[in-house]
């Protein structure tokens, strides 16, 4: 699956081991106050995230536009120098909308530094 | 006012915020009032989220209108507390215009002992055409008060 050129802008790549995964190495790119990732970065990551996941569960169902109708995000903890993992899991996905979570953690997924919820519209290829 | 005239704290913050991801995004400080900032987000085809249409990611509004809700809650307490947000939620009401700059607008309608909560709107031209509204909270460790 290719990334769009924000993903690119943040730095990510998808696991070799699970392409569900994301990864967003530190740099000065998603930097926040000194030391620490920017919160926009972080969600940015989920946001990639999650849209990741619901292409992949749409392509089962013969793909669709996607559109993001809103997120809620909740940061838990800050980001520290060293890379960060993001996924996104489809709760429901529904004939026009889908509902996704994210998260986002560092060294361990049972703690996350940041998690989010989305709802996207879907417009179906059929 | 101007921002920097009027807390010069914020001036050092501005040339670190200058720097990492808000700089990579582009963001320019537009304007600002007693509670209130105004950032700018330049068109940019790095930050495209849908190849197809050329729409930008949501993700880079987000990181806008998180800017500017943390700005509003020091131009409203009158000085710099080291404070995070505890959560933010967008409505994405409708696709950035390709090629606009998209205006983000920060507010902070209350602040507790170690909670400031916010709001803000996002347009691309017309504020009464606006394409995301954001609400959320930050919380300062050591309080704002």
């Amino acid at each position: 699956m290719r990334l769009p050129p924000y993903a690119e802008l943040l730095g990510l790549a998808v696991d070799p081991e699970d392409e569900a995964m994301l990864i967003m190495p530190f740099g000065d790119a998603v930097l926040g106050r000194p030391g620490f990732l920017h919160g926009g970065a972080i969600s940015g990551l989920m946001e990639v995230a999650a849209i990741v996941a619901l292409r992949h569960a749409l392509a089962d169902e013969g793909g669709g536009r996607i559109k993001p109708i809103n997120v809620t995000v909740d940061f838990m903890r800050g980001g520290r120098d060293k890379p960060t993992y993001g996924k996104g899991i489809v709760t429901r996905l529904g004939t026009r909308v889908a509902n996704v979570e994210a998260s986002a953690w560092q060294d361990d997924p049972a703690r996350p530094i940041a998690a989010a919820r989305m709802n996207y519209l879907i417009a179906r290829h059929d | 006012m101007s921002l920097l005239s009027s807390l010069p704290e914020l001036e050092k913050y501005l040339r670190d915020g200058g720097s990492g991801h808000g700089r990579r995004l582009g963001l320019r400080y537009l304007e600002n009032g007693p509670d209130w900032v105004e950032l700018a987000l330049p068109y940019s085809p790095d930050q495209i989220g849908d190849p197809e249409s050329g729409v930008i990611a949501s993700g880079p509004i987000l990181s806008m209108m998180d800017m500017a809700t943390s700005l509003s809650v020091w131009l409203k307490l009158g000085g710099f507390r080291s404070h995070a947000t505890l959560d933010l939620r967008v409505d994405y009401l409708r696709p950035a215009t390709p090629g606009k700059t998209v205006i983000g607008r920060g507010e902070c309608y209350r602040i507790t002992r170690s909670i400031a909560f916010v709001r803000g709107q996002a347009h691309d031209g017309n504020p009464e055409d606006p394409l995301a509204h954001v609400a959320g909270t930050f919380m300062a460790l050591e309080g704002y008060q």
